[in-house]
């Protein structure tokens, strides 16, 4: 008769630290404000509500603007930088590849460098280059002649948000840069020989061969990228304030999270709405991570070496 | 031997027991930091001269912290005896718990007008449960060179205003006003606030409001937003996202004629303009020269009793103090720009500050209408108000849209305005 293995105590004990620490901060946390969303206060306490909290989230003239405004806002974010910082930053990777390119490494120094910035000096210091008063961006317009192309952008509903969509991509170009750098180091130089053979160069090259190559690094960056900006708050909250002005231009979920979570001036916190926006907010990304893992993660090809 | 030690032990506690019993030190909770150096300078020595046995300990906190801070403290009951008080809901909700004792029967309360009370008050004003301070008032600031080199005179009505902001405008040597609308505080605070109370007739539109008797949406309240509107022509370049401390800097550096603002700016402005310029200020303007004006005092600051404090009596000993006249010159001096709230007119050593009290006598004092009881619910008014009245400077939202966008708002928790 067989003896029944023992049990593998050890793959427990190993396992222990990381379940125990991701458990302690991250889960925790996570069901506790899922938990706060389903209560309300009232005389004397917090009392269970249900799901009232969504109800007046989705059903409240006032708060479901905010939160549609908030998510346009937060969708437009994330648009620039599918649009801008991802293709540019590929672009850069190419260059960088390109075994031509003299001082590659400080290029790539160079342009990483923002990654590591706080988000604070990063606002602040476009805050000032932006500067209609102390600027010198209406200085450098105005020496190539296109002063009248200045305007008060970080101060104007129509272009509040894209410039700051477009800050946050000066400073982060750097990690798609990196990211695909890697993925076009590792195409082995067999696949680039044998296309060169069959006389396929240059850019043909880079569209047939290496950008099916490094499409898999793209789906991860893509959804990087999602998750980033739908938690974003840092960037706004620093240069624009918690009210994200102006008139709510450039409010995203995270600002209004933080506005509604913690108050603001004369207005008291709402930890049970805030929390609602929060399961909100954690819920659209939970969405949009399983949208890119079931839907095109499993259709993206592989290719063996 | 051992017998005479213990004795004489005895008798040292027992002695040094008396001596600590009429020495009472009591602790100021308090979120004003920067004012440490006068109250150990200033303050407690002129209060301890006069009052042997009461010692005075000023223990701050930093400002943003100071509301967590003293609210875990009271609970745990090691707060101070002492508390400053912040005007209106975050003191009144002490009160209700308990924690402030109430502090109507204080005989220098009868020093401050009902007005100066306001903030620490019970909605029906029956009971009040912090000592006055101080407030800030509302006003112009301008760089009186600026004004004698464009021969202009500090207006006294709307009409004037705007022909000075005209003159200043034409010169060109100056931009006329420094305001900037992305802070939205600006607008609201400096802006809204400031020359509103002449619209509403300061305290009785304020109440009117209230209690239901008046709409955002009448006269009154938009014609302070179609000032607002008319101001957008003469504020400087890109004033869209000019911050607040941009405005400072116009202003300090000389760049800017006439900076509307608060009081509390006279301490910082000075040191900066170190004499580069004489700066003068003016009240909000009055619709027609002879009209009542009005001007917002608003009440900032205040001194409480911590309801659990084993020094009751030598606390409201110093309370009686902080109500009196020595204090409100000692005070006020100190510190240009916070006014004492004593009925009691205080000499002032600063000119400028001594132009801003100077209005209290024939303006009716008022205190900015978002503060009491009308900014409890969702949405907040104060802060829709900084939206609104940004907006309207912006010219993104007419003057009427945005007051009938407040009314709607406030209309939508608030009983008195339902119907």
């Amino acid at each position: 008769m067989a003896q029944r293995k023992a049990f593998r105590w050890h793959i427990v004990v190993f396992l222990a630290p990381a379940v125990l620490v991701y458990t302690a901060i991250m889960i925790i946390p996570l069901i506790g404000t899922l938990n706060l969303s389903l209560f309300g206060k009232a005389e004397g306490g917090r009392v269970f509500v249900g799901l009232a909290n969504f109800a007046t989230l989705f059903g409240d003239p006032r708060w479901s603007t905010a939160f549609w405004n908030a998510l346009a806002n937060n969708a437009w974010f994330f648009l620039i930088h599918m649009l801008v910082q991802n293709p540019v930053g590929i672009m850069l990777a190419a260059l960088l590849s390109s075994p031509r390119l003299r001082m590659a490494a400080f290029y790539r120094t160079a342009i990483f460098i923002p990654t590591i910035l706080s988000f604070v000096i990063v606002g602040f210091v476009w805050k000032l280059i932006l500067s209609p008063i102390w600027g010198i961006a209406p200085g450098m317009l105005d020496a190539v002649g296109l002063k009248s192309l200045f305007a008060p952008w970080l101060g104007r509903e129509g272009t509040a948000l894209t410039t700051l969509a477009l800050v946050s991509v000066w400073q982060f170009v750097g990690i798609p840069m990196m990211l695909i750098y890697a993925a076009l180091l590792s195409i082995p130089d067999e696949v680039i020989e044998a296309a060169e053979i069959d006389g396929v160069t240059g850019w043909s090259q880079f569209w047939k061969i290496k950008l099916p190559l490094i499409l898999p690094s793209i789906g991860i960056i893509s959804v990087l990228t999602f998750v980033a900006n739908f938690n974003a708050f840092d960037l706004i909250y620093v240069s624009q304030g918690a009210l994200a002005g102006p008139n709510f231009a450039t409010d995203i979920l995270g600002t209004f999270l933080y506005r509604t979570f913690f108050g603001f001036q004369l207005q008291l916190g709402d930890p049970h709405m805030g929390a609602t926006i929060a399961t909100a907010m954690f819920g659209i990304i939970l969405v949009g991570v399983c949208i890119y893992l079931f839907a095109i993660q499993t259709r993206l090809r592989r290719y063996q070496f | 031997m051992t017998g005479k030690l213990r004795l004489a032990l005895l008798a040292s506690t027992m002695l040094a027991g008396t001596a600590a019993a009429q020495d009472v030190t009591l602790t100021v909770e308090s979120w004003r930091n920067d004012d440490l150096q006068i109250w150990q300078d200033t303050i407690i020595p002129a209060f301890e001269a006069a009052n042997p046995g009461i010692k005075i300990n000023f223990a701050p906190t930093a400002p943003a912290e100071y509301n967590a801070v003293l609210n875990s403290k009271l609970d745990a009951g090691s707060a101070g005896d002492l508390i400053t008080c912040r005007p209106f809901d975050a003191s009144l909700e002490l009160f209700n718990k308990g924690q402030l004792a109430d502090l109507t029967d204080l005989a220098s309360m009868a020093n401050f007008s009902d007005v100066a009370k306001s903030a620490w008050q019970t909605d029906d004003g029956s009971a009040t449960f912090c000592v006055p301070m101080a407030s800030v008032i509302h006003g112009f600031l301008y760089n009186k060179n600026a004004f004698e080199e464009l021969g202009l005179e500090p207006p006294k009505t709307v009409d004037q205003f705007y022909a000075v902001l005209d003159a200043i405008k034409e010169d060109g040597t100056y931009i006329p006003m420094a305001m900037g609308t992305p802070d939205q505080w600006e607008a609201a605070t400096m802006g809204y606030q400031n020359i509103g109370p002449t619209y509403w007739k300061g305290e009785e539109g304020r109440k009117a409001l209230i209690d239901g008797s008046q709409k955002l949406t009448d006269d009154a309240w938009v014609e302070p937003f179609r000032q607002l509107a008319r101001w957008k022509d003469y504020l400087g370049d890109g004033f869209e996202a000019q911050t607040y401390p941009d405005s400072q800097n116009l202003f300090t550096l000389g760049r800017a004629a006439i900076y509307p603002t608060g009081s509390w700016e006279i301490g910082v402005f000075e040191p900066q303009i170190e004499g580069a310029f004489e700066m003068g200020a003016f009240a909000p303007p009055v619709a027609a020269e002879g009209d009542t004006c009005y001007i917002s005092d608003h009440t900032d600051i205040a001194l409480g009793l911590n309801a659990a404090s084993p020094n009751a009596d030598a606390a409201r000993t110093f309370l009686e103090w902080v109500g009196s006249d020595e204090f409100a010159s000692l005070y006020a001096n100190a510190l240009p720009g916070f006014f004492s709230m004593n009925s009691n007119p205080v000499e002032m050593q600063n000119p400028v500050a001594q132009e801003f009290v100077s209005w209290r006598e024939n303006c009716e004092p008022t205190i900015r209408s978002t503060y009491q009881i009308l900014s409890r619910g969702t949405p907040n008014l104060e802060n829709e108000t900084w939206n609104a009245s940004a907006n309207v400077i912006n010219g993104t939202e007419t003057p009427e849209a945005a007051a009938e966008r407040l009314q709607e708002g406030l209309a939508s928790w608030y009983e008195p305005q339902k119907n």
